[in-house]
């Protein structure tokens, strides 16, 4: 028999969306329910109707990839009402999400230091390049994967699978490549689009964008071009961690200074 | 979890007994999120962390009282200055909730 423990950590270990429920106040501290999608959960926290409610929001949680604690009543109620003299179940739901991914687009110095600091932040990382010279896995043995592809096609064949948590970094200075990933991008839901180049690159690509059919302001507004904050950046090594700053600082949605919202040359 | 799971794998394969302590909520400035976590085998050995070191040794005792039967599972509290909370605090000045257990399920 399968212990809640072993199907939780085989799920981690393959990287399966999984969430762990415990309870940590209120009666049978310590009861456990795993919820997995997509298949029946396992455990109980001791009441049928509180695990079907607590199960369906940690769902929701899972797919969030959020993890805290709530409040419900012994038989899952939830409305303020219902929990007024009554004993509260406080439950925590820890989301074990798939790692999100970084899609990087074009195969140069700048990729090696920005794949390996992503994956130190747990990306999922994926380099891209249409050249199969650079496009090596021995070039990149820190990437989980190295792809000898057209943008397009990638997008055309994984884009759905890109959401808010994700990240599309374009660096390849070239707008035959670098147009379609723009495109591709921002036909997704990914929540950061960043693309590499001087100022004079920038207003370039964004003609050539433009003729490409982006000119709505909302569907600008999501790239952030010059990509990274301006922090005076210069090795490819540290241009990657003004990347992942930004990336960092636009999901907390902190105010750094981004190389886009500014003027003048990048490098000073 | 993740980060913990090959030496708590270790420690299951000697046979021994382990409890798990997890970050589940943080007030104010804390030095890790919820999810984070550290496990302490019977014998003392442990793994991950749950603050910038501030309350480790203190979760350790926590831990090994749990596994000798000592005090059920529960949420304890750092950082507080009232009377349920523990001597130690966190350095940055929030409350961190953990809840230590055995993992034996």
């Amino acid at each position: 028999m399968t212990s809640l423990y072993e199907t939780l950590r085989d799920r981690i270990r393959s990287n399966e969306p999984v969430a762990l429920v415990t309870v940590v106040d209120g009666p049978n501290v310590g009861a456990k329910l795993l919820i997995r999608p997509g298949q029946p959960a396992l455990g109980t926290l001791g009441d049928d109707e509180l695990d079907r409610i607590v199960g369906r929001d940690a769902l929701a949680e899972l797919e969030a990839a959020t993890t805290g604690v709530r409040h419900y009543g012994p038989r899952g109620e939830t409305t303020p009402e219902d929990l007024i003299d009554t004993d509260t179940v406080a439950v925590f739901v820890e989301s074990f999400a798939p790692p999100p991914q970084m899609w990087i687009f074009g195969a140069v110095d700048f990729t090696a230091a920005l794949a390996k600091v992503a994956k130190m932040l747990g990306y999922r990382v994926t380099v891209c390049d249409a050249r199969e010279v650079f496009a090596t896995k021995r070039r990149f043995p820190m990437a989980d994967e190295v792809l000898v592809s057209w943008p397009g096609r990638l997008f055309s064949e994984r884009g759905e699978s890109l959401g808010p948590r994700d990240a599309v970094c374009v660096l390849t200075h070239d707008s035959k490549f670098d147009v379609p990933a723009v495109m591709g991008a921002i036909g997704t839901s990914v929540g950061y689009i960043g693309v590499m180049g001087s100022r004079k690159t920038h207003d370039k690509r964004m003609e050539r964008l433009a003729e490409a059919g982006l000119t709505e302001p909302d569907q600008i507004e999501r790239l952030m071009s010059p990509i990274g904050l301006d922090i005076g950046a210069r090795t490819p090594e540290e241009t990657a961690i003004s990347i992942c700053a930004e990336i960092i600082s636009r999901r907390t949605g902190r105010q750094s200074p981004s190389l886009r919202d500014g003027a003048g040359a990048i490098h000073s | 979890m993740r980060d913990i799971l090959d030496d708590i794998e270790r420690w299951r394969h000697d046979g021994r007994r382990i409890a798990v302590a997890r970050v589940v909520d943080v007030e104010g400035s804390g030095p890790r999120d919820p999810g984070a976590s550290m496990a302490v085998s019977e014998d003392g050995e442990v793994a991950g962390s749950v603050s910038g070191g501030c309350v480790e040794g203190a979760v350790v005792g926590e831990a090994l009282r749990i596994l000798h039967g000592d005090q059920r599972p529960r949420l304890v509290t750092f950082g507080y200055s009232d009377d349920d909370a523990f001597a130690v605090g966190l350095t940055c000045g929030g409350t961190i909730h953990l809840f230590i257990e055995p993992l034996d399920w």
